[in-house]
């Protein structure tokens, strides 16, 4: 339970108008700067005095960050358009349903009305024995209180992928951009570039301290939705303990592409399973051309390979296997 | 305390004397907020984006000149600065609904935004239900006439969230509702009651 204290401790606030001069700050500032999206990972923090910085910069007032935009085909979304305008927006309802359903699965009205989808996948993770100051492996100590203590609290971690921390991706939106192919927009003052969203996200073998790609002075700008998955068949489903504010014990985004009930190609991608959005690749190899409801208990019993479960979270494979079977055949009841 | 102290543990160089001397000096109004200083007050910056510390708000209807630190949520300015006590701070973490406010319509989690972003827009808090005469308004008399909350301390988090909902479905069924204001705990456990005052505020909303 978090301590209420008198406030937060000072920093400088800058709050720039475009996305120039955001990166000139962030730039001049270095590693003295914070970037604030919508504030929801970042103000607890501060709050509870774990991150201080010396100055923030607030993307809130850059005009061009928000909105959603048509670019031939695609869709661009700007990085602090909100959850609420993004579960709403009809071109995104319309043609990429999943992400819809993503974000309006994310926290609670308020939080969805404030927070952005470029804060929602860039957030840190919520393991909260690096949230609360311990010096982890990810925090750059020496050991893993939830993995590796006895006493560890650990039925919230990673199943798949954990090599040290078992830290895993809260995101809701994450799992939906990942299948569906998004790119990523990201500026820094030396100009930009754009990457997939699968290779945004960084599990413990690459880098350890962070969830993602982002450097020091480099920003997220933008989400491009191809016109790749388009209109497929969509599912989403997040496993959460009330239906409300909390993160996913595990979700599930999938795209396919259906002829009939044969899957033609299928992205199939859990949430809060590691520490990165986890593709199932060899279920989709294993479900490619096949009918679904002949392959679905198959692909079920397949979805779990390779997890490795620590002592409170062997529950998450399980739901894994269900989750799998569930978003193949298109029925919450299966 | 002796004087001396007070200088000694105040932080940013400045002397408790000498900070009042130039609060007053600017014609600022004072108020007890002034419990941090540091990097922030080292001096006018001109860089791009820099904030002022004396800014405008616009909270409900009217115009609010106060002097917002840049670390300070906006349920802090309103409720130690500006007097809007109403809305509650229970979690301090936007994990119960309590300081719910309007920005520009929106329910927001007071305790969760920094005041100055919200510099521009219009702020609407429990005090600014009731008209000037003392008629409550429609979802509030609502309320009343459910006798909707036990203790009472989430009701202006969940009059705010319902009636930021009411802008985007004025006409909704209780299950749509109850996911409105699903961002709202109520440690009473008084749902029911609740969503049944709600339900009739919004009926009497859609009556006038």
């Amino acid at each position: 339970m978090a301590i209420i204290r008198d406030g937060m401790p000072p920093f400088d606030l800058f709050r720039p108008t475009s996305v120039g001069d955001a990166l000139a700050l962030a730039g001049r500032l270095g590693a003295d700067a914070w970037i604030l999206a919508g504030g929801f990972d970042s103000l607890e923090r501060f709050k509870d005095r774990i991150k201080r910085p010396k100055a923030v910069i607030d993307l809130g007032a850059i005009d061009e960050l928000r909105g959603v935009r048509r670019e031939g085909s695609d869709l661009v979304i700007g990085a602090m358009t909100t959850l609420t305008e993004v579960s709403r927006h009809p071109d995104i309802r319309e043609r990429f349903g999943l992400l819809s359903e993503a974000a309006a699965a994310v926290a609670s009205p308020q939080i969805r009305n404030q927070g952005t989808l470029g804060g929602n996948i860039a957030q840190d993770t919520r393991c909260w024995y690096y949230r609360s100051g311990w010096t982890c492996y990810r925090a750059g100590g020496g050991t893993c209180f939830a993995g590796e203590s006895p006493q560890g609290q650990n039925r919230e971690h990673a199943i798949f992928g954990a090599e040290g921390c078992v830290a895993v991706n809260p995101s809701d939106t994450a799992p939906a951009l990942v299948a569906l192919e998004a790119r990523l927009l990201i500026k820094n003052p030396k100009g930009g570039r754009e990457i997939a969203a699968e290779d945004f996200f960084v599990g413990p073998d690459q880098d350890i301290t962070r969830l993602n790609i982002l450097a020091p002075g480099e920003m997220l700008t933008a989400i491009r939705l191809p016109a790749t998955w388009s209109g497929a068949t969509f599912y989403f489903e997040k496993v959460s303990d009330r239906p409300v504010w909390d993160f996913p014990l595990v979700n599930i985004a999938a795209a396919m592409r259906l002829t009939g009930d044969r899957i033609d190609q299928s992205h199939l991608v859990l949430g809060a399973v590691a520490a990165r959005p986890w593709r199932l690749l060899e279920v989709e190899a294993a479900v490619a051309g096949r009918d679904r409801n002949d392959v679905a208990e198959a692909a079920s019993r397949l979805a779990p390979k390779g997890a490795v479960v620590l002592p409170q979270n062997g529950y998450k494979a399980v739901l894994a296997a269900n989750l799998i079977k569930r978003a193949l055949l298109g029925n919450r009841d299966a | 305390m002796h004087a001396s102290l007070i200088d000694t543990i105040r932080p940013g160089g400045m002397t408790r004397r000498q900070f009042i001397k130039s609060v007053i000096a600017v014609g600022a109004v004072s108020s007890s907020g002034f419990l941090f200083s540091g990097p922030a007050d080292a001096g006018p910056s001109t860089s791009p984006g820099t904030v002022e510390r004396l800014i405008t708000l616009n909270v409900n209807g009217q115009r609010r000149r106060v002097d917002v630190l840049p670390q300070e949520t906006l349920a802090q300015t309103l409720r130690n600065k500006l007097g809007l006590t109403g809305l509650k701070v229970g979690c301090d973490r936007g994990e119960c609904g309590s300081c719910t406010v309007l920005v520009d319509t929106v329910p927001q989690y007071a305790c969760s935004l920094l005041t100055h972003s919200v510099r521009g827009k219009a702020i609407l808090t429990v005090e600014g239900l009731a008209r000037a005469d003392g008629k409550l308004h429609p979802l509030q008399q609502g309320v009343l006439d459910e006798q909707g909350f036990q203790c009472g301390y989430c009701a202006p988090g969940f009059l705010m969230a319902t009636l930021g909902f009411l802008a985007t479905n004025p006409n909704p069924t209780r299950q749509e509702l109850a996911h409105g204001v699903s961002g709202n705990l109520c440690r009473c456990q008084d749902y029911d009651k609740i969503l049944t005052a709600l339900m009739r505020g919004a009926e009497n909303m859609r009556k006038e």
